[in-house]
Order: structure tokens, then sequence, then C-alpha cells
């Protein structure tokens, strides 16, 4: 086994500069949130480290969370998945096929027991032995778990793999699983239908410079990029705290920008950098086109719907009855039972009363006579 | 002399704390209906301001951010009296733990569905079925709690709200957690409803003061069955 080229020697046998090379390193410096001082950090980590070796598994999903990596904005960001890691198994990118990509996943589970960094995408069929996903006659099942062994760090890409997606959405026929609830050791989801790619690179940059996980939150995010809400860091929230929102699609308020929480963005309920980083090389993100967010990295999102309303349908009463609707109905039934209930009272018990009203009237003269 | 007449005596029931309480907390839940609806369901005004120059939707938050925590905490004092109280606003009113109890919430929905006249004598505190509501009216503070606070943490830095971050994961996200806490703000409005007439009702049908004693905090009782 020849010696692991560091991702520095890599680049620049592809004639990348110097200076690239530096502006790359302050670039992801500044994405994992290290200032100024922290950037040497960096170029310490890519100038002398090994090339970690990468196994990218991919399962029930779409590949739009590979698209999403190699669109990175920066253009040496894009060759972190082909060269700062040293990818030795992916399908979709690969050269090998057949037995010859069977075997170069093998050797490297084998050569770097313990020291491989597994990349999973999409979710896992559990249902009749995961039969609904295999590759090379075997289930995704087993393939995660044999890999998963031996992994120094395993990423959950996207919300496939985190929290199954739509696979996963009811009545999830094929028992579609996110990994983290399959393997008992750590796993960095990073939710996002596709995940943001500047994201996802940062989340790579900080494990090979740290050589440890990043901050997770409860649901196991890095909390570097899903700690803040897509509201909070929305350019239209001051639209919000004024109650200025776009009532439809095509009106005056849609046209001004104003805020699109009653068109059933889902930016208060969703936590995600998109509205930071955005998307394509800081060009836009959903909300800045006039489109609600969707939710795309929380669970069960396309459960959540209707997507275009802000209140999700009431379980079995049809798509179009909200918790509102109902609340109303019960609430005017509640009404008008006590107004029946006040009539009737008055009826049956018109006896009662009068007895009462009797009663006083002693007391009164009781007292009368008393004096 | 047709009717036998009674005489009546005053028992102190609702002690200041109890009357203090029974009011704040209507008043927040009368402010949290209010502007929870609002929050879930903004209405729409046409004007020409520009965005900087009004604030209405961070006002009607802000109202419900603040009634919430006086909610929460004149909740606890509640709890807290229910252990050193006076014997009408103990604990053991609001759970059904004896055979007599179970027996008078029967009677009571004798009395209150089926209008029966009242023929037994009624608890002068809590009757056993108000005291049951409650209880479980207080299980739905605690949820509505949880949730509103939960959804606040993202919101805020400090120590209080951080206490119930944990329920968003667990509920699956702050979509579901926000979807249960609008859910039950319904169970206040009805709850609201039934509440104010049935204590009209009681008033009406034992004729006991049911509905000042929150106010002065006396009610009446007869005298042989004091």
């Amino acid at each position: 086994m020849s010696k692991t080229p560091s991702f520095r020697e890599q680049i620049e046998r592809s004639g990348v500069s110097r200076r690239d090379f530096l502006r790359f390193c302050s670039y992801a410096a500044a994405l994992i949130g290290l200032d100024a001082a922290g950037i040497p950090k960096v170029v310490q980590a890519f100038e002398k480290k090994p090339r970690p070796p990468a196994i990218w598994l991919h399962f029930q999903e779409c590949t739009c969370c590979s698209e999403s990596f190699i669109r990175s904005s920066h253009p040496i960001v894009a060759d972190i998945i082909l060269n700062q890691i040293s990818l030795d198994y992916t399908q979709t990118l690969q050269a090998p096929a057949g037995e010859a990509a069977e075997k170069s996943k093998t050797d490297t589970m084998k050569n770097y027991y313990g020291k491989y960094v597994l990349l999973v995408e999409g979710a896992v069929p559990m249902k009749d032995d995961g039969v609904y996903c295999t590759i090379g006659g075997r289930s995704a099942i087993d393939i995660l778990k044999e890999a998963a062994e031996g992994a120094a760090l395993i990423i959950a890409w996207g919300s496939c793999a985190s929290n199954g997606c739509i696979q996963a959405a009811n009545p999830n026929p094929t028992k579609a699983t996110p990994v983290h609830e399959i393997l008992d050791k750590p796993v960095i989801n990073v939710p996002g239908c596709p995940p943001i790619a500047d994201v996802m690179s940062a989340v790579i940059t900080h494990f090979l410079v740290f050589g440890r996980l990043p901050e997770l939150d409860g649901q196991g995010r890095p909390k570097e990029f899903y700690s803040r809400r897509v509201h909070d860091t929305c350019y239209r929230r001051p639209y919000y705290d004024a109650g200025l929102f776009v009532e439809s699609f095509d009106d005056e308020k849609a046209r001004k920008g104003y805020c699109l929480y009653k068109m059933g963005c889902r930016g208060p309920v969703t936590y995600n950098a998109c509205a930071v980083t955005k998307w394509n090389a800081g060009t836009s993100y959903p909300i800045q086109s006039g489109h609600g967010c969707l939710g795309c990295s929380e669970n069960n999102f396309w459960d959540n719907g209707p997507f275009y309303r802000h209140l999700a349908s009431f379980p079995g009463f049809g798509i179009e009855t909200t918790a509102d609707t109902i609340g109303t109905v019960v609430g005017v039934g509640a009404l008008a039972g006590v107004a029946a209930h006040a009539i009737t009272t008055n009826i049956r018990k018109r006896k009662l009363i009068n007895k009462h009203i009797e009663e006083s009237a002693n007391n009164e003269k009781n007292k009368g006579e008393g004096e | 002399m047709a009717v036998k007449n009674a005489v009546y005596r005053r028992v102190y029931v609702w002690e200041f704390p109890v009357r203090l309480y029974h009011w704040v907390n209507a008043i927040c839940v009368a402010l949290l209906i209010v502007t929870g609806y609002l929050i879930g369901k903004p209405i729409a005004i046409e004007y020409g301001n520009e965005a900087y120059q009004q604030y209405w939707f961070g006002t009607v938050r802000f109202i419900h951010f603040v009634s919430a925590f006086i909610f929460f905490f004149n909740f606890l004092v509640r709890i807290y009296w229910g252990f050193v109280g006076n014997t009408y606003a103990r604990w053991q009113n609001f759970i059904p733990w004896k055979k007599s109890q179970w027996h008078e919430i029967k009677e009571i929905l004798k009395v209150d569905i089926l209008q029966r006249d009242v023929g037994e004598r009624i608890s002068i505190g809590h009757n056993s079925l108000a005291g049951l509501v409650y209880f479980l009216t207080f299980l739905v503070f605690l949820f509505q709690a949880f949730t509103g606070f939960a959804l606040y943490s993202s919101m805020s830095s400090s120590f209080f709200p951080q206490l119930f971050s944990w329920v968003v994961p667990f509920m699956g996200g702050d979509f579901a957690v926000r979807q249960w806490h609008h859910m039950f703000m319904w169970f206040f409005i009805v709850f609201a409803i039934i509440h104010v007439y049935l204590v009209f009702y009681h008033d009406y049908v034992e004729g006991r003061g049911t509905t000042s004693s929150m106010v002065g905090g006396w009610k009446f009782e007869r005298e042989e069955d004091l």
C-alpha cells in the first residue's frame, strides 16, 4: 500500500495554484465558523493530513444529494468529494462496475478498518428483510451494517438518510428507515432535500480539520447549520413582525415581497441554513424567489401538507379540514348545547325554582311576623 | 306551611390566593386564546405603511409570550396552594380517589345532563365532577405550557425556555408541536363556554351563591348539612 497523498499534493497535481488553495482554505474556515486565526489550522489539515478514504452508499434516494454536492459554490469545494477525500466507492460516480466495484469497497473496508468515512445517501427499507433495495444481490440493511462496522465517521446525507423523506411518507410501503435508527453508532444527520452543498462540504471539512464530530443537536444535526430557523434568518422576517403578509401568490403584497407565512411557508418550523448560505453560489433560496419554504429538512415534511396552507389538514377528516374547522364546529356545538340546556332547565326545573321562590317568600313573611 | 324553611350559614370556601389565581388565569387564558388565534391566522389589514413603521404582529406575539409566562407561574402557585390551602383547595378534591367522590360524580351527571333535581347534598367546594374536569384541565395546562415553551425555546437563549427544548425532537419537529399546541387552544374555548354556563346553572339550581363565590369567597350551606 503506497502512502496516501495529502489533499495539497493532490490539488497541486491537478494544477491549482497556491493562491487558490489558500483562498479555498479561508473559505472553508469561514464556513465552519472559524475566525482568521483558525485559517492556518485548515491549511495545515489539508496540507499534512492524509486524505481519508470514503465509501458513499446509495440506497432509496434520487441522487439529488450528490447532485447538490457537486455544485458546491467554490470551484475547489466541488473537488472535495473527488480529491480531498479519496472516494473509493460510489455507485453513481465511480469508473469500475460490477465485481471490480464491489472489490474496491471490500478492499477499503479491510485496509482502512476504523479509519474510513461512511457517507450514506438514501433511506433503508426494512420490510420483508429489505428486499425492496438490493445491490449486488445483497440487501441495503446488510450492506449498511457491514460498512458501518469499521467506519470512523458516519454521515447521513439528506432527508432520506436522516428522517426517511418521501419513502417514509405515509403509508411508508417499504418501511423506509433513517440510518441513525438502524445503527447504534453516532451518525451525523445532514437533512435537506437536498442538503445545501456548502453545508455538506463544511461538515466534511470540520471532520478533516478537527478530527472529530461537529457539535450535534438533539436530532443529530450539526449545530453550526441547523440550530436556527429559516424564519429567524429570513430577509422577509421584518414583514412578519409588521404583520404584512402575502394573501395570494398573484396579489400586490406578493409583488412587494411580504412575508409568505399565510401561504404556508414552513420557515417558522424549519431548521436550516438556507437563508444564510443560500443556494447556487449564494444566488437565492426558495423564499427569495417568492415561494414559501416546504420544510424539506424537517421530519415528516411530506405528511405535513397541504404545502400552501399554514395549518395541516386534520387527520381523518379530509384534506380541506383543519383543526380550526373542527374547533369551530365543536365550539358552535357547545354554544348550541348550552343554550338548549338553559331552555330545558327552565322548563324541567320550574317546580324546583318555584319551591325556592316560595321558600324565600316565607322567610320574608316570617321576618315580618317576628317584628 | 307548605315549604320548610332552611337556615343557611355562610362558609369561607375560596381563600384569596385561590380567587386571585382564578382571575389571573382567566385573563391569561383569554389573552392567550385571542393572540394565539391571531398568530395562527393573522388578519389581513390593508395599509400603505412600510414594515419599519409598524410592529402589530410582533406585539401580538409579545402579549402571547408574556401571558404564557404569567399563566405558567400562576399555575405553579396554584399547585403549591393545593398542598397548603384550606380543605376546599386541597389536591384531594381534584382526584376521585374515594368511593363517595365517584358517587357524587354520578349524581352530578344526573343533575347536569338528565336535568334531575338536586337530590343529595352537593359538596360545597368543587363538586367531584368539577374537580375531576379541572384535574384534566390542569393536564392540558401542562401540555400547552410544555409545547408552547418548546416552540419558544428556539427564539430565546434564556435559561427557562431551554428546559423545554427536548419536547421538539420528542414530538417529531416544530411543525407537529405547533399543530398540537394549536389544536388544544380549542379545548380552552370549549371549556370556557361550558364552564361559565355550568357555574350559572349550578347557581340557579343550587341557590348557594356559586357565581359570586369566586369574587368574595363565600358560599352558603344549609345549617343541618354543616
